[in-house]
């Protein structure tokens, strides 16, 4: 059923339709209407989730951890320094192997203090065990958070998944949507059947017990090879999904990539500019591409080294400063992806659009201006630079 | 299921549960917690009147009884804190340095 929704709506009535048994739920900008709109279903009755109000994120997390340990499917919302303040949960939720489903509402970290839209927020968690799923726009927003608890439930599986949208340009957003129907999505999403849980009376339960040195690595091993298994539990839910929606997900989706000489690689609602950007510069006989990453964790390395092998010039487009001085999150995956082909395609990196810094089809085409003059020369120039900024030296 | 009896210090990943999680209650009994100790009571079962308040003060139930008798130290789990000694009103338990039992 079509219609029209901001983001922010869209995840709401996603969980409306999941219809969750625990949500733990405290406002932040601009995640802040995902509970507010939620908790109008629970008011109304459209949901028997039972709706927690806690002090802080931290709260939120750990009502998620205890009602998901439980036994109970748990949702939560958050952007930004929320997330922050959620940081010692996340780990204690992905170690426990509890596959809670999180909306992160991508907003700048502090400080100085902004609201607007950046991967910093959900950047700073990508080591903590999560799956990260990034949506480009609502329709995606939407989609990713019904393949969520089926990508992340399985035994094999078990962690948890955070599923992003930027903030303000997706989240406040309003497009047109194609919606599926309730039954069809409890379907798609089933039952949650853990196979042991806290309220399971047959064998009592503890969750999280101290783990001292000789048992703490083979854990770590166990999480570690769960990711590697949600590669292909991923690729599996987008076919299923394909199914019921007709609309289909892979870990990252190509854009004019088959013949692209010069591409870009980049995650969000940046990726609607730059094909915009792109069709402009086909249109001129510039052979560009996108390769827009959907699934951050775990990182698709050896698929986009396939995807990228043909190209002789690539941008990767970090929409989060690392402060690694050597690059952003996305550059140094992506870099470190390369690395095993035989012959690789030049690499810059650009830190772009930090604070809601806006991205236009002018500053995506001069980037690909930058990736000609790269694939003619074969001189790079400086490696990691930012883009958007205001300097006294000129910018390219 | 995977049962906290079949999994030790030598079990390999593939063999361990997810987080860490046991299955079964009372699974501490198996653990031997024991070797923390750097202080070691010692029972002396000739002074010993039976009672019994020793053992409600024990913070770790290392100290087992049977037939209204208190036994010898379940040194597998005793962490070697004294509150036994402190508590004793006969000379029946003395604290000794060292873990090890002698």
């Amino acid at each position: 059923m079509s219609s029209r929704l901001s983001g922010n709506e869209a995840v709401a009535y996603a969980m409306k339709q999941i219809n969750p048994d625990v949500m733990g739920a405290f406002p932040i900008t601009p995640s802040t209407e995902i509970p507010e709109y939620f908790a109008q279903y629970v008011a109304d009755g459209e949901v028997n989730t039972e709706y927690v109000t806690v002090e802080s994120e931290h709260s939120s997390m750990s009502v998620c951890i205890a009602a998901q340990a439980a036994g109970a499917r748990a949702i939560s919302a958050t952007s930004s320094c929320g997330l922050a303040l959620m940081y010692e949960l996340l780990y204690v939720a992905a170690s426990c192997r509890l596959p809670i489903t999180l909306a992160c509402v991508n907003r700048a970290l502090s400080g100085p203090i902004n609201i607007n839209a950046d991967h910093s927020d959900s950047m700073g968690a990508r080591d903590s065990g999560w799956i990260q799923i990034y949506a480009e726009n609502n329709q995606e927003a939407y989609d990713n958070f019904i393949m969520a608890m089926p990508i992340g439930e399985p035994p094999d599986i078990r962690l948890p998944v955070m599923s992003c949208m930027d903030g303000f340009i997706t989240s406040h957003a309003v497009e047109n949507i194609e919606l599926l129907e309730t039954d069809v999505v409890r379907n798609f999403i089933g039952e949650y059947k853990p196979e042991n849980y806290l309220l399971k009376k047959e064998n009592p339960l503890a969750v999280g017990p101290y783990d001292i040195s000789p048992y703490y690595m083979e854990h770590k091993v166990l999480e570690a090879e769960a990711m590697k298994a949600a590669k292909a539990r991923i690729l599996e839910v987008g076919t299923q999904f394909a199914k019921i929606s007709g609309r289909s997900y892979g870990l990252f989706e190509e854009y004019r990539m088959e013949d692209a000489e010069l591409a870009l690689v980049l995650i969000g609602s940046t990726a609607g500019t730059a094909k915009a950007a792109i069709d402009k510069l086909r249109e001129i006989g510039v052979k560009a591409g996108l390769v827009k990453i959907r699934v951050f964790r775990p990182f698709p390395g050896e698929e986009l080294a396939r995807a990228l092998a043909g190209t002789r010039a690539v941008a990767v487009m970090d929409k989060s400063e690392g402060f690694s001085a050597n690059g952003g999150p996305l550059f140094a995956e992506t870099r470190s992806a390369l690395y095993d082909l035989k012959e690789r395609p030049y690499l810059i990196n650009i830190v772009y659009g930090l604070g809601g810094r806006d991205v236009k089809t002018e500053d995506i085409e001069k980037v690909f201006g930058r990736l000609a003059d790269i694939a003619v020369t074969g001189e790079t120039g400086p490696v990691y630079t930012h883009m958007g900024h205001r300097s006294k030296e000129d910018i390219a | 299921m995977i049962y906290a009896k079949d999994i030790n210090e030598h079990s390999p990943w593939q063999d361990l549960t997810p987080g860490g999680e046991i299955y079964e209650p009372g699974t501490a009994r198996a653990f031997n917690t024991g070797t923390w100790r750097t202080n070691t009571p010692v029972f002396h079962e000739e002074a010993c009147k039976h009672c019994m308040l020793c053992v409600p003060f024990c913070p770790d139930s290392a100290i087992p009884v049977k037939d209204g008798k208190r036994l010898d130290f379940d040194y597998m789990h005793c962490k070697g804190c004294g509150i036994c000694e402190n508590v004793c009103p006969f000379p029946a338990i003395t604290m000794v340095s060292g873990g090890a039992v002698k």
